[in-house]
């Protein structure tokens, strides 16, 4: 019984990590611009895609950190291009023009990459995944770097938020998006930056799930987007720590709900869960009630 | 106000009447047969081998001068129509086929859980449907009132039979006594398969170990695997279609299960080998027809759709060509353009060979009688095993 929960745990662990890194992109572009950005499961779809187009373009084999760091820039440029092209100019509009763009621009997203690949792909093998057996339980090679690659992003990142220049100047227009400009912060150079830092963050979590679970299709970001948004709202909207909980609760509830109940009940019984959660914690885990402009 | 919500009704009245002239677009008069079918969505395979299938009899059928009726000739018309693999839209789309395209008679949709929702519409504006592929009991079948539809019909066997002739191939051909079934519990299809193989599995001896579903979108497994490989099932059922199998085969393998998977003819792309690799190697299927026993029916029908497109036809194309074989059929034997004439003539179609086998309709059902075979998937071919009488 154990070892079981043992081997669901490492489960949850994996399906928990990848949430998270999604999460983390709704949650950082929430947190400058109080706004959803919808295309952000279609931005982890394509880097799926991105992995897979560098690994068959690619005439020589790239190093696996390579790859994802070209994915990571990729999509975190075209996260960022979206920003500029699509959400800037609504800027002043009512949040929900910008909300409507963004749902927009993932169906363009999609719907363009339905043309080029109509028929679900086949991840290549980047890497080639060993399991080892120990003390019964089974873990492959492949479930240790997703865990630890979604880990050292996570850390990087709260590095990044805490400890430089440009997580301050991010954390000061979540604060207050007004008062910030005037005290000589480039606020439009800092929004880029978030959705460069969160697109590719999404990025390598679509590069990650692809190889995880190897056939890749259009489609494939619209359930985890979703979910991935339940946990940044579970985690606290706006809160990049709220995101990486948020992403770790949903996955273990999902697993454990299957491991111990009745298969059938996983969503209705994870997503009531998560409803209590957002009963006693409205603004989330470890989110805060805005600041009440006067 | 008034005047202006008159004017779409006053248009969409003259090109109703301008289709039941038959002349509406491209000249001469000609038979309408829509086809409502997957082109995008979660199966684009299965449509495009659809519409494959569909213009290669079309194509063939005209060069022959078309379908008799009376004493001449009308070319067949097709007019496609893309469902996206979902319920709503397949429905829609059969409400434009029947009303607004005034389609003779409807063939497909193929999955069933949007054949279900279209047998409805078709069923309440009587106009006949075949659907190629969908194999759930409720497509032709009333649920309220639990008899048949009368205007609904299909060209494949049916998932009591299917779930029948799998249950009893896994206890007699595999010697196994205990199976576990993983099945997407949102879909009409699988959810039908899963439970019917239950009954008849444990109904002639078997055991059933583990019974788990996932729902539709879901890639990940991991928690499903890890609780049925605690329960060691001799095989497990999966009934799902060609792109889920690979990653829950794939997945059931990295966790150590070793048990044969057996699938049902949603398996039959062959996508499946492409994205499944050799973690499926080595499994079984229901299917509805096999190369390896080609009929020379079946022989000159492969041949062409290799010929038009350079690969080999799945079971859907199959299917497929043969609905519009059964539908030719009954115009033939109808005599006349008419819905309810064409209704009356399938239901009495007493011997229709085919590319997938000998079907026959006995009134009140539109299910045919037909056989159906098992394969295997062997060094990335599908190779005949078993077939299966009803």
């Amino acid at each position: 019984m154990l070892f079981y929960f043992a081997q669901q745990s490492i489960n949850a662990l994996q399906l928990g990590s990848i949430y998270a890194l999604i999460a983390l992109g709704y949650s950082m572009v929430y947190g400058v611009l109080t706004m959803i950005n919808f295309a952000h499961g279609d931005l982890f779809m394509l880097g799926a895609f991105a992995c897979m187009l560098v690994a068959l373009l690619v005439p020589v084999h790239l190093p696996f950190v390579i790859v994802l760091l070209l994915v990571m820039a990729v999509i975190g440029l075209l996260g960022a291009l979206i920003e500029r092209l699509a959400y800037r100019p609504l800027r002043s509009a009512p949040r929900v023009s910008a909300i409507i763009t963004a749902l927009g621009c993932g169906l363009v997203i999609e719907n363009l990459t339905l043309v080029q690949f109509p028929y679900a792909q086949r991840m290549p093998t980047l890497f080639t995944s060993t399991s080892y057996q120990f003390l019964g339980l089974t873990i492959s090679s492949l479930q240790i770097l997703i865990i630890g690659i979604s880990l050292a992003l996570m850390i990087g990142l709260d590095f990044l938020i805490h400890k430089t220049r440009y997580g301050i100047a991010m954390r000061a227009i979540s604060f207050d998006a007004r008062t910030v400009p005037l005290m000589g912060v480039p606020a439009d150079m800092i929004i880029s930056l978030t959705f460069l830092v969160g697109a590719g963050l999404g990025g390598a979590a679509g590069m990650l799930y692809g190889l995880a679970y190897p056939v890749i299709a259009p489609s494939m970001g619209v359930l985890v987007g979703w979910k991935a948004f339940i946990a940044a709202v579970i985690g606290g909207i706006g809160s990049v720590r709220g995101a990486v909980l948020g992403g770790f609760i949903l996955g273990t509830v999902e697993v454990m709900v299957v491991a111990f109940l009745p298969s059938t009940y996983r969503d209705l019984i994870s997503y009531s869960l998560l409803l209590v959660i957002l009963i006693f914690k409205p603004y989330g885990l470890l989110g805060r009630a805005p600041n009440q402009k006067v | 106000m008034q005047a202006s919500m008159k004017i779409p009704h006053l248009i969409a009245g003259t090109l109703a009447l301008v289709a039941l002239a038959g002349c509406g677009d491209g000249g001469g008069p000609s038979v309408k047969i829509g086809l409502n079918t997957e082109l995008t969505g979660e199966m684009p395979a299965v449509g495009a081998s659809s519409k494959n299938a569909a213009e290669l009899f079309a194509s063939q059928l005209n060069a022959a001068g078309g379908i008799p009726i009376g004493d001449k000739k009308l070319p067949l018309k097709l007019v496609i129509g893309d469902n996206g693999a979902k319920a709503d839209q397949a429905a829609a789309i059969t409400q434009r086929l029947i009303s607004q395209d005034n389609v003779l008679a409807m063939i497909g949709p193929d999955a069933s859980a949007c054949a279900i929702p279209a047998s409805e519409i078709a069923e309440s504006l009587k106009c006949p449907m075949i659907s190629p592929w969908s194999t759930n009991p409720k497509t032709t079948l009333d649920t309220t009132t639990g008899k048949p539809k009368s205007y609904v019909f299909r060209a494949c066997f049916t998932d009591t039979f299917q779930a029948g002739v799998l249950a009893k191939f896994v206890l007699n051909n595999l010697h196994a006594k205990t199976a576990a079934v993983l099945y997407d519990v949102a879909s009409e299809a699988p959810n039908g398969q899963a439970t019917l193989f239950k009954e008849t599995f444990e109904k002639n001896g078997g055991k059933i170990v583990g019974f788990e579903t996932y729902t539709t979108g879901d890639r990940d497994f991991s928690a499903q695997l890890t609780k049925i490989k605690a329960t060691n099932p001799e095989v497990i059922f999966l009934p799902a279609y060609y792109n889920d199998v690979p990653l829950i085969a794939q997945q059931a393998r990295r966790l150590g299960i070793t048990a044969p998977f057996v699938g049902s003819d949603a398996w039959s792309s062959p996508e499946i080998i492409k994205l499944g690799g050799a973690d499926i190697d080595g499994s079984y299927f229901c299917n509805h027809y096999s190369t390896q026993i080609a009929t020379p029916v079946a022989q000159k029908f492969m041949n062409d759709y290799q010929a038009k497109y350079g690969q080999a036809p799945d079971d859907v194309a199959a299917l497929t060509y043969d609905a519009f074989g059964l539908l030719v059929e009954a115009v033939k034997a109808g005599g006349k353009l008419d819905r309810a004439a064409i209704r009356d003539a399938l239901a009495k179609i007493a011997k229709y060979d085919g590319v997938t086998g000998t079907m026959q309709f006995v009134p009140p059902s539109g299910d045919p009688i037909k056989s159906a075979v098992v394969l295997q998937i062997k060094d990335g071919k599908f190779v005949w095993v078993a077939n299966a009488q009803p």
